[in-house]
């Protein structure tokens, strides 16, 4: 099983990638809604995203609050 | 009978014995008065078309999705507008206009089927269960959000949903509030073909094309069969909806999703 650290960096590539924004810009600790310029129907799209590639299920109750990738990375991992 | 029609919610237009409606009111398709309004002309149309067509496709032209549920902003506002009491039996009045819709819908005598990408919530997941094949893309989703408002789906969702799956999965959507993507709702048996992303809307016309094959007089027969129309149940549901409309914690809940400036209103 992948450690969380590898979780978080996968994520951030995603996001990146999907959202067209610098992998460079984006950092695991800040609102990834101010820094990926997104608002909630993106987020659920970021969320569909991430259970597609990590192959998991994640209730969006459980993002609740969470405004941060090291978080996310953490609810993920928790999953696999 | 209006074979082709251009609104400013959803258009229709007929070609190869399908009949295409399209949904496309900003931001995603929300069902308020003008949605309502120009599906009723669809629905009196819909008898006359089902003559000429062995098929119904609904999809969105909205990037974000098929339908994130009823306008919630116009429902808020008009509710303002009155007394609480009068607030009730106007929104009655919708449930019954659009209850009429979607029996209409899910009785039709052709195949219907909802190609559906992103957002599917509420309303917009009561409009799809109407039909008899749901075609969704991996990236929507299905979400029966109404608790959250201190409500339950009011379009028919209940009824319809028991009618398709098992009710451990319907108290989870239901109790929950929580939202499933289309590969778990594909792996319950909600949707009937996953497909690639913004690939929902070729799949269903190519379905389409097959359903062109059979015989349409068995086709109906064999939908009366086998779909039936939970009426009692679909009654049941608009009078504990509007009951449930009255109480404070609606208005609550309703102000919150609308007034709010959180980032997450979509998020439970």
């Amino acid at each position: 099983m992948p450690n969380e650290d590898k979780t978080l960096d996968e994520i951030m590539d995603l996001a990146a990638t999907h959202f067209k924004v610098s992998r460079d810009n984006l950092r695991p600790d800040e609102d990834f809604f101010k820094t990926l310029n997104i608002d909630s129907l993106q987020a659920l799209d970021l969320l569909t995203r991430l259970e597609n590639h990590f192959h998991v299920e994640l209730p969006d109750y459980e993002l609740q609050g969470v405004t941060d990738f090291r978080t996310l990375a953490g609810r993920i991992h928790a999953r696999l | 009978m209006t074979d082709r029609f251009q609104g400013e919610a959803v258009s229709w237009e007929v070609a190869g014995g399908v009949i295409e409606l399209a949904l496309h009111r900003g931001p995603c398709n929300e069902i308020g008065s003008i949605s309502l309004k120009e599906l009723e002309q669809f629905t009196e149309s819909l008898d006359d078309l089902s003559r000429q067509c062995h098929a119904l496709i609904i999809h969105s032209a909205m990037p974000s999705g098929f339908c994130a549920g009823a306008d919630l902003r116009e429902l808020y506002h008009r509710s303002q507008e009155m007394q609480k009491a009068e607030a009730v039996v106007g929104v009655r009045d919708f449930l019954e206009r659009i209850h009429r819709v979607l029996n209409t819908i899910d009785a039709a005598p052709l195949t219907t089927i909802a190609a559906i990408h992103g957002v599917t919530f509420g309303g917009g997941f009561e409009l799809a269960l109407v039909c008899d094949l749901i075609i969704a893309d991996k990236m929507a989703r299905f979400a029966f959000p109404e608790l959250r408002l201190g409500l339950i789906p009011g379009f028919g969702g209940i009824p319809r949903l028991k009618r398709d799956l098992g009710n451990a999965v319907v108290r989870d959507l239901l109790l929950t509030g929580r939202s499933l993507n289309a590969t778990r709702a594909h792996a319950v048996g909600l949707v009937s073909q996953l497909v690639a992303e913004g690939q929902a809307l070729r799949a269903a016309r190519a379905t389409a094309a097959q359903l062109g094959k059979f015989d349409r007089r068995t086709a109906i027969a064999a939908k009366k069969f086998i779909k039936p129309i939970p009426h009692h149940e679909l009654k049941q549901e608009i009078d504990l909806f509007c009951q449930l409309f009255a109480e404070p914690a609606v208005e609550a809940g309703l102000r919150k999703f609308v007034e709010s400036t959180d980032l997450q209103p979509y998020l439970p």
